[in-house]
């Protein structure tokens, strides 16, 4: 238990590292940044290698944290972090039937490779490529196919579905590769054994091989919610997408230069909404945790 | 109907560089309840034949018969327990969750597993710490776990691959104690790959002494100790004369001895 306390006390740490860091820069900096080679009267020439800490460029934080609690777009309209946090939960919900697609493919695709070698050989290559198609690229695609459905009109397919769908693009792949080397984990010794109590496919999949493989398994399934909330966001920013976190940022980031600290809401919103999503999961494996003490015998 | 019987039995394993040639000619009968060691430096194939014997391994040549059948229709039908020089624990079970890994795999009824587990606990000593993990247990502990999961479906035949290898001497001679008395208890024949000339002796009716390139075997004695396996043994002047009739095989017989035969 003290070692998940010392965990906890050096993550916070590095947060107030971070903290400190921006402060101090935007203390000790040069307020206009620092631009070489600059060609005078032409705006955006020269190279910047400093960049600019004033108000605009750098807000304070505490001045981000303030803003969270000012009305969202003047007026009485709610404070910012009302919307803030909707459209979090609202690009989670996504994440989450995205990460759950992902899961479900990427076991099925492990499952299938650790059972024949011949699908292996086919399909490793295949899912190792498809992690380099750009998802900028990928993205129009699958919101127009599913438009396409959409239109035909016998499955509703409305458009958070699409964003659900790429962000399972990103996470079925780290599962795929996790579920595969934690099915095949398993000692040559616990195998034989299996086979002296003429236990078939299934017994030793369910007794041994699943069980095993837990190790592997969780960073896999953590390592895809991560990539599943970074999918959504940019599949909702690429394929325009109201309501999420994403769009949020966008729309903020546009009035950057009249509210600065106004974008840092819906920042802060995507990494709580990470953090949420990777301690969902690690709540998983406090489940699990006596699947994980090989880790510590031998 | 013995135990086991190998007629002409051989091995040969196909590698990269070549056939490696584990294991010819074996003749070997095991009766019921005989206790039977295989001693022999490295690679002579100890291992092989024990694989053999389970149908973890199929021979190249020779028959192989486990009470009267193939060793693949035996190792179907649990004719055999084995234990490794690894106790092979699953590290997510308890000791009890692994005594009974056989059993619930074979539909024993939960019940009949509690009972089961309780009584095998109790037959190595391990009543206390049925709740606990492997990683909570000692060597010799897992050791003994994995004897009475071997044990637990009541085996006529028991394959022991080098299981006290990794333990201190202390320990090694207290289980090869406890191994004798369950042996004698439960009826078991074994089969039980060593490295210990004494650990041969003490336990066994035979010992079959093997010779490697190719895996062979040169001789079979017998020790003649009658059933009394206690520590009062280990000092007595026949023990000591088998330890060294078996060292003598394993290392060439002295000429003198050659000639009188
Ligand atoms: N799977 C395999 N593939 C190729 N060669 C093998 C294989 N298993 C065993 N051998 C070879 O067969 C021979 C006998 O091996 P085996 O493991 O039976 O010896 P052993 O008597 O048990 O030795 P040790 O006392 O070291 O355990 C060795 O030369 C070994 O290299
Ligand atoms: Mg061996």
């Amino acid at each position: 238990m003290s070692r998940s306390r010392a965990a906890i006390a050096w993550g916070a740490l590095g947060v107030l590292a971070v903290l400190v860091a921006w402060e101090l820069y935007k203390f000790l900096g040069p307020a206009d940044g620092l631009i070489v080679g600059a060609v005078a009267g032409e705006t955006g020439s020269g190279v910047m290698i400093l960049p600019r800490t004033n108000d605009r460029a750098m807000p304070h934080i505490w001045d981000m944290v303030a803003r969270l609690f000012q009305s969202a777009s003047g007026g009485d309209t709610p404070p910012l972090i009302v919307p803030v946090v909707t459209a979090a939960l609202t690009t989670l919900g996504i994440a989450a039937v995205g990460w759950l697609i992902g899961v479900a493919v990427g076991a099925l695709l492990g499952l299938v490779m650790q059972r024949w070698r011949l699908a292996e050989w086919g399909l490793l290559p295949w899912i190792v490529v498809s992690q380099t198609v750009p998802l900028i690229a990928f993205a129009p695609l699958i919101a127009s196919i599913g438009s396409q459905v959409d239109r035909a009109g016998t499955v509703p397919w409305p458009q958070w579905l699409s964003v659900a769908v790429i962000a399972s693009y990103l996470a079925f792949f780290p599962v795929a590769v996790g579920v595969l080397r934690g099915l095949e984990s398993p000692d040559r010794i616990h195998l034989d054994l299996m086979r002296t109590y003429a236990a078939g496919y299934w017994p030793t999949l369910f007794r041994l091989r699943l069980p095993a493989a837990v190790p592997h398994l969780l960073p896999a399934l953590r390592l895809a919610a991560a990539n599943a909330v970074v999918g959504a966001v940019v599949a909702e920013v690429s394929i325009g997408m109201r309501g999420g976190i994403g769009r949020m940022l966008i729309q903020l980031a546009g009035q950057g230069s009249s509210d600065p600290a106004a974008p840092w809401g819906p920042t802060f919103g995507s990494i709580a909404l990470g953090l949420v999503a990777a301690g969902s999961v690690a709540l998983v494996g406090l489940g699990l945790r006596n699947y994980r003490r090989g880790e510590a015998a031998v | 109907m013995s135990a086991v019987i190998a007629k002409g039995v051989g091995k040969t394993f196909g590698t990269k560089s070549g056939d490696v040639v584990a294991l010819t000619d074996v003749e070997l009968t095991v009766e019921p309840g005989e206790f039977v060691s295989l001693i022999g430096p490295s690679g002579c194939g100890k291992s092989t034949l024990l694989r053999l014997i389970a149908d973890l391994d199929s021979a190249t040549t020779g028959e192989l018969e486990v009470f009267g059948k193939a060793a693949r229709q035996a190792r179907i039908d649990q004719d055999y327990g084995i234990a490794f020089q690894q106790a092979g624990l699953l590290p997510w079970r308890t000791v009890a969750g692994n005594i009974a890994l056989p059993l619930e795999l074979h539909g024993v009824s939960k019940k009949a597993r509690a009972d089961r587990v309780a009584e095998l606990a109790a037959l190595v000593g391990l009543d206390d710490f049925v709740d606990r993990y492997p990683d909570q247990l000692s060597g010799g502990m897992q050791q003994r776990v994995a004897i009475a999961r071997a044990l637990a479906e009541q085996p006529r035949l028991l394959l022991m691959d080098e299981p006290f290898g990794a333990l201190d001497e202390m320990t090694r001679e207290y289980l090869q104690g406890e191994l004798a008395r369950i042996a004698a208890e439960t009826g078991a024949a074994v089969v039980f790959v060593t490295h210990s000339i004494p650990e041969a002796v003490f336990l066994s009716d035979r010992v079959v002494v093997m010779s490697p390139r190719p895996g062979r075997i040169t001789d079979i004695l017998t020790t003649g100790l009658g059933d009394a396996r206690t520590e009062a043994l280990r000092e007595s002047p026949e023990y000591f004369e088998r330890v060294t009739a078996v060292r003598e095989a394993l290392h060439g017989a002295p000429v003198e001895r050659a000639n009188e035969r």
